[in-house]
C-alpha cells in the first residue's frame, strides 16, 4: 500500500517539476521584455522618444550628443536589404532546382552541405567579409571603401541562403502531387508548372521563409560588426562605412561604459528597436507558414 | 518530386522550343547552388590559406600576447570549452524536461499553447538580444560580474529554445505503440518515460544536443555584450573567474590593423571549425551506434 502511495507522490512530483521548465520558458521572455523596457524607459526619460525614432544623428559617444537613431536603422536595412537581394533570387531558384528538377540523390546530398552554410560561426564570416569579399570587391568597384556596406550585406546573403532555400523547398515540396499531374495534364512543362502552378501555391510558406531570413539578417551582429565599419551614417551608398544597431551595440559593449549612465542605457534603447522589429516580423512569418499549413492540411 | 513527369530536352523536335524554357530555369537553378556551395569552398579555402600557415602546437598552447608570432589561444580555447560545459550542465536538465513535459504531459490546454508559442518565438530572438539580457540580469542585478557563470547562463536561455524544440523532434519519433504497450503492462507514466521512451529516442537527443551545443561554441555577440574580456592571460580557475572565448579572440584579432594578426585569427578560425566539425562528427557516430544497437 506505502509502495504505492511513494509511487503517486513520485509521478506527481515529477510532473510538477517538468512543468516548472517549461514554464521557465516564459521567464526567459518576461525578463527579456522586463530588463528592455527598464532600461528603455530610463533612457526615454532623458531622450524625448521622437528625438529618438526621427532624429538624423547619432552620436551619443561624442561630446556633442545627439541621440537620433535613424543613421543606425538606415544603416541596418541597408545590409539586410543588400543581403536579402543576394538570398531571395538564388535561394529560390536554388530550392525550385532541387524540388523540381534535381535528383532525389542530388538533393539528398546538397541540402545538408548547403545547411553547412548555416552553421558556420559568423564571426568566420565576418573574416571572409574583411579579408576576403572586400579585397574582392575592390578590385572592380571604384571607390569602395576599407568597411562598407556591400561585402558583409553580400556574404550575410550567403548564410541566409540555406534558410530561404530549405524553408522554400519545403514549402514547394508541400504542394500536393495532384496540382502538378493537373498541370501535366494539361499540357505544361516543368518550368510553367514550376512557375504558375507550384510557386503560387507555395506562395505563404515561401513568404514565411523570406520573412524569417530578413528577421536573422536584421538582428546578425558579428558580420556588420567586423566589416561594416562603426560609422552611423544616414546614407543609401553600400560603397561607404556604415553601422547597423547591432554593430553600435557591440561597439559600446567593448569600451568600459559605466552602468546606469545614459551611454549604457543607449544599447538597451537599441536592443528595444531591434527585439521589436525581429518579433514583428517572426510573429508574420509564424502566422503565414501556419496558413501554409492550413492550405495543405 | 516523385510523379510522372514530362522530361526536359530529348523530346521530339516540335516541342523543342516550348522546352528551351525549362532548360534555362533548371540551368539557372543550378547555377546559383553551385555558386553557393563555390562561396562555401571559398570560404574554406580562404581560411585554410591564411590560417594553416601558423598553426603550430605554440599557437594552441600560448597565452595573449602584444607580438602576434608568441601569441596564442590557449586561455580562449580552454575558456570556450569551460564555457560550453557548463552551458550544457545548465540547459540540458531544463531543455529536457521542459521538451518532456510538452510532449508526453502538455495537454491543449491554453498554458501549453502559451509555452509552445513562446518557444517558436525565443528561437527567433537574436542572439544579441540574449547578450542585452544576460547584462542587464545576471551581470547586474544578480552580480555575478563578467564570469564564466554569467556567460554560460546568458548562453544556456539562449541554447534553451533550440534544445527543447530538437529534443521534442526526437521524443515525437518514438511510436505511439511502445508508450501503450508500457501501459497495458501497469507501468505509470513517468515509469514509461523512463524505461520505453527516453532510451528509445535517445540517440536523437543526443545528436540535437550536440548540435545546439555546438552551435553556442560558435557564439560572440551575446558574450561581448554581457562584457567577456578579450585580453585573458590566465586559464579560468572557477565559474566566478572572469574568461574569454575562441570567437572572441578570433573577433579581437581580426579588428586589428596588423596582418599578422588576421593570420593569427584564421588560424583561431581553423581550430573552431575542427572543433566544430569534431562535435558535429561525435553526433553523427554515435546516432548510427545507438541506432545500430535498437536495431540489433
Amino acid at each position: 500500500m506505502t509502495r504505492f502511495r511513494t509511487r503517486t507522490i513520485v509521478e506527481f512530483a515529477i510532473e510538477k517539476a517538468l512543468f516548472l521548465c517549461a514554464a521557465g520558458s516564459i521567464l526567459v521572455t518576461a525578463g527579456i521584455i522586463f530588463v528592455l523596457f527598464f532600461e528603455t524607459a530610463a533612457f526615454l526619460r532623458e531622450v524625448p522618444i521622437l528625438e529618438f525614432l526621427f532624429g538624423t544623428e547619432w552620436t551619443p559617444l561624442f561630446y556633442d550628443k545627439h541621440f537620433g537613431a535613424l543613421p543606425l536603422m538606415a544603416g541596418t536595412l541597408l545590409v539586410s536589404a543588400i543581403a536579402m537581394a543576394v538570398a531571395l533570387p538564388a535561394g529560390l531558384l536554388t530550392a525550385i532546382y532541387l524540388s523540381e528538377y534535381a535528383a532525389g540523390g542530388v538533393r539528398r546530398v546538397v541540402r545538408p552541405v548547403l545547411e553547412v552554410l548555416a552553421g558556420v560561426p559568423t564571426v568566420v564570416y565576418g573574416y571572409f567579409a574583411l579579408q576576403f569579399v572586400t579585397p574582392l570587391l575592390q578590385s572592380f568597384v571604384p571607390g569602395l571603401a576599407g568597411f562598407n556596406a556591400l561585402s558583409p550585406g553580400i556574404v550575410m546573403g550567403i548564410m541566409i541562403l540555406p534558410l530561404i532555400s530549405s524553408l522554400s523547398e519545403d514549402a514547394l515540396h508541400g504542394v500536393p502531387n495532384g496540382l502538378r499531374e493537373g498541370a501535366y495534364a494539361l499540357g505544361s512543362t516543368r518550368m510553367q508548372t514550376a512557375l504558375r502552378v507550384v510557386l503560387p501555391a507555395a506562395f505563404s510558406g515561401i513568404s514565411a521563409a523570406a520573412i524569417l531570413a530578413a528577421s536573422r539578417a536584421i538582428g546578425e551582429t558579428m558580420i556588420v560588426a567586423i566589416a561594416a565599419g562603426q560609422q552611423p551614417r544616414l546614407t543609401l551608398d553600400p560603397r561607404v562605412p556604415v553601422e547597423t544597431m547591432t554593430a553600435y551595440i557591440v561597439q559600446v559593449s567593448l569600451g568600459d561604459t559605466p552602468a546606469g549612465t545614459l551611454e549604457y542605457r543607449t544599447i538597451f534603447a537599441v536592443g528595444m528597436l531591434l527585439f521589436l522589429s525581429t518579433f514583428a516580423l517572426n510573429l508574420v512569418s509564424h502566422w503565414l507558414r501556419n496558413r501554409f499549413r492550413e492550405e495543405y492540411a | 518530386m516523385s510523379t510522372t513527369a514530362p522530361t526536359a530536352g530529348g523530346s521530339a523536335g516540335r516541342h523543342r522550343p516550348r522546352h528551351a524554357g525549362d532548360r534555362l530555369l533548371s540551368a539557372v537553378g543550378l547555377l546559383c547552388m553551385l555558386l553557393a556551395l563555390a562561396a562555401l569552398a571559398a570560404l574554406v579555402y580562404d581560411v585554410a590559406h591564411d590560417g594553416l600557415r601558423r598553426l603550430s602546437w605554440q599557437f594552441i598552447t600560448s597565452y595573449p600576447s602584444r607580438n602576434p608570432e608568441r601569441a596564442g589561444i590557449l586561455a580562449a580555447l580552454v575558456g570556450s570549452l569551460y564555457v560550453v560545459g557548463l552551458t550544457a550542465a545548465i540547459a540540458v536538465p531544463l531543455g529536457v524536461g521542459a521538451a518532456i513535459h510538452l510532449e508526453e504531459y502538455g495537454g491543449r490546454g491554453r498554458v501549453s499553447r502559451l509555452i509552445e508559442v513562446n518557444i517558436a518565438n525565443l528561437a527567433g530572438v537574436p542572439s544579441i538580444i540574449y547578450g542585452l539580457l544576460g547584462l542587464g540580469l545576471f551581470v547586474r542585478a544578480m552580480r555575478m560580474e563578467r564570469s564564466v557563470l554569467a556567460g554560460a547562463c546568458t548562453l544556456a536561455l539562449l541554447a534553451l529554445p533550440v534544445i527543447i524544440i530538437s529534443t521534442r523532434e526526437a521524443l515525437r519519433t518514438v511510436p505511439k505503440s511502445l508508450r501503450e504497450a508500457s501501459f497495458a503492462l501497469g507501468a505509470t507514466k513517468w515509469q514509461t518515460i523512463q524505461y520505453q521512451v527516453l532510451p528509445a529516442a535517445f540517440p536523437g537527443i543526443l545528436t540535437g544536443l550536440i548540435l545546439a551545443l555546438s552551435r553556442t561554441i560558435g557564439e560572440t555577440a551575446p558574450l561581448i555584450t554581457i562584457g567577456a574580456l578579450t585580453y585573458v592571460p590566465f586559464l579560468p580557475t572557477d565559474i566566478w573567474s572572469p574568461f574569454t572565448v575562441l570567437p572572441i579572440q578570433i573577433f579581437n584579432w581580426v579588428s586589428r590593423p596588423q596582418a599578422a594578426f588576421a593570420e593569427n585569427a584564421a588560424a583561431g578560425i581553423v581550430v573552431l571549425l575542427a572543433l566544430l566539425l569534431l562535435m558535429n562528427a561525435v553526433a553523427i557516430v554515435l546516432r548510427d551506434r545507438f541506432q545500430r544497437r535498437a536495431a540489433g
